[in-house]
């Protein structure tokens, strides 16, 4: 029956049951540490992380547009890597293809923020912050969010989108031209584009852009004080809860209007919390693929000449330019809610794994010359959205958004080009989300 | 060849249907998969692996038809 599933792969579950005794206590199994003296592991002799050499998550990067050459140090050297927290923690680091879509897809391993490490230094997720917010929770929480608000982000409703989305951004280029070169691309193009349209789709007023931007920016920047973080966030949460006590006095019928009449028990909280995620979720990640995808075709003619030539070829594009760029630079977490033996190293109950997304977007061990933008690249796999059941809800908006904002600009401006040399360019290694701050371009008239 | 699916795995992450449109739909109550037909054409075959294998919380099977 189950004949041509995806193979199930990697994570080796425990043989044993794990013994409650030495789950929680420092490991120091002699057994284990014999093991771990007399050779290389094997799949027999399981080992604590207290025997692995620990690293920090490599984060400077060589080259913009790729990850850190250090990832793919630690990628060949081993699957599995013993990762120091800011916070004092140890935990795991995963790289490879099969063992990130695999983590992401085990229900041994939870999302749930509160108590977990982050490998950048985060001011800590709060009990407060969660409610409404998915991307941290579990089933059968999760489940019962994540189908209220499936129906609202299907493929066929945002494709569906495509004819709005599509005058948004022939506005904002519209707006380009008339005030002539050169422009910053993010402010005029990148950042408006899904901006707006995440207003409409949640019925969020576009006029109070200013205001969430700069919250956004302050609550993903790794360079604010904590301070400052928690009142940004603090300052979104407030503006949500008036919004959604708007919403119950005068419902629309945009998202948060229809969620608040429609048939469920959300509370004002989790109605709160799914406004901010989606939200910041809606404008910061698919501003920064925009923007990024932009400057990558930008000074890549050879690939912007395929992207332009053939108009079939633009869907293509965009999932390699997903895959090439892998915005969530620091990839996602996870936490085991039990022991769990990943390639022999025993990782303990309340650990936190990092899943590096553009470490496995770059494994050999699954793409053909990972490291080669090649826009005709065959579905591949990539794991920019995620995997498992948190796999991004605005997927397919943001694959709407990037064909169509990417087709306008390329279009419309002729002989598009840097207005400083590229390597002036500033880029976000200062944020949770990669990209650019500026994207300075000149084009001719 | 014969397809599947486990709606009680399904996500709604809609790659199914951006793979297989004319396979696959989303219900509007909860966005989860809704098969089309449960026995794609030959023809229809590629897209139907690929949308499989992209699938990111394995809810698709596929089996071949029984030999006749
Ligand atoms: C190119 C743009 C985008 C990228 C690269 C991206 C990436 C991701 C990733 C990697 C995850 C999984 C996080 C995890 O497993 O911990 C995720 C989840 C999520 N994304 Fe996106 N995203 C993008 C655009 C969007 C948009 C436009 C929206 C909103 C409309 C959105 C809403 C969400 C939500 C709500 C989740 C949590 C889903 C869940 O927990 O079930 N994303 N996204
Ligand atoms: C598209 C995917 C993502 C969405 C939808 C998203 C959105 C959000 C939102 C709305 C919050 C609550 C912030 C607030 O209340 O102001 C949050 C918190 C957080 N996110 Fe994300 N995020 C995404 C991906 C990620 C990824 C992949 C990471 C890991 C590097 C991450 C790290 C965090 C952390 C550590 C927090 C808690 C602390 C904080 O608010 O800064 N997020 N996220
Ligand atoms: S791809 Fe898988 S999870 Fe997504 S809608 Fe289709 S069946 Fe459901």
């Amino acid at each position: 029956m189950r004949a041509s599933r995806p193979p199930a792969s990697a994570p080796i579950p425990d043989p044993a049951p794990s013994d409650p005794v030495t789950r929680e206590g420092p490991a120091s199994d002699p057994a284990v540490s014999d093991a771990a003296a007399s050779g290389p592991a094997t799949t027999t002799a399981v080992l604590d992380g207290e025997d692995a050499a620990v690293t920090i998550l490599p984060t400077r990067r060589d080259h913009p547009f790729d990850p850190p050459s250090e990832l793919g140090l630690l990628r060949d050297e081993g699957p599995v890597t013993r990762l120091a927290f800011p916070d004092g923690a140890r935990g795991w680091l995963l790289t490879r293809h099969e063992d990130v879509r695999a983590v992401l897809a085990d229900g041994r391993f939870s999302a749930d923020r509160i108590g977990a490490s982050s490998p950048v230094r985060r001011p800590e997720f709060r009990a407060e912050d969660r409610p409404g917010v998915l991307v941290t929770m579990d089933p059968p929480e999760h489940t019962r969010l994540r189908r209220m608000l499936t129906p609202y982000f299907t493929t066929r409703r945002m494709q569906a989108l495509a004819p709005r989305v599509e005058r948004i951004a022939t506005a904002h280029l519209d707006a380009l031209r008339a005030s002539g070169p050169p422009a910053d691309l993010v402010p005029t193009y990148t950042l408006p584009i899904p901006s707006l349209v995440i207003c409409e789709l949640l019925g969020v007023p576009y006029a109070d852009r200013a205001r969430f931007h700069a919250w956004a920016a302050a609550a993903l920047s790794l360079t604010t004080s904590d301070d400052e973080v928690r009142a940004a966030r603090d300052a979104l949460t407030t503006y949500m809860r008036e919004l959604v006590a708007a919403k119950r006095r005068e419902p629309d019928d945009a998202l948060l209007g229809a969620l608040v009449t429609g048939d469920n028990d959300l509370t004002d909280a989790e109605l709160c919390g799914i406004g901010r995620l989606l939200l910041v979720a809606g404008h910061e990640t698919t501003a920064n693929q925009l923007a990024l995808g932009a400057l990558t075709l930008i000074t890549r003619p050879d690939q912007l000449a395929v992207f332009r030539e053939r108009r079939d070829a633009a869907d293509r594009a965009v999932e390699e330019l997903l895959r090439y760029l892998t915005i969530i630079q620091f990839g996602t977490t996870r936490v085991a809610r039990e022991d769990v033996v990943l390639h022999g190293r025993r990782v303990r109950r309340g650990e936190t794994v990092v899943l590096s997304l553009p470490a496995a977007n770059r494994d050999p061990g699954h793409f053909d010359r990972p490291d080669e933008l090649d826009v005709t690249r065959p579905p591949s796999q990539h794991v920019a959205f995620g995997h498992g059941i948190h796999q991004c809800l605005g997927q397919q908006l943001a694959r709407v958004e990037m064909r169509i904002a990417l087709t306008v600009l390329f279009d419309g401006l002729r002989e598009l080009s840097l207005a400083v040399p590229a390597d002036r360019i500033p880029m976000r290694h200062d944020m949770a989300i990669y990209g650019v701050h500026r994207l300075p371009v000149s084009w001719k008239e | 060849m014969r397809v599947t699916a486990d709606r009680d795995r399904c996500l709604g992450a809609g790659q199914c249907v951006l793979h297989a449109p004319d396979v696959f739909d989303q219900s509007d109550e909860d966005g989860t998969v809704v098969l089309l037909t449960g026995t794609p054409s030959e023809a229809q075959g590629e897209s139907v692996r690929t949308a499989v294998r992209m699938c990111p919380n394995a809810v698709l099977t596929l089996t071949d038809d029984p030999p006749s």
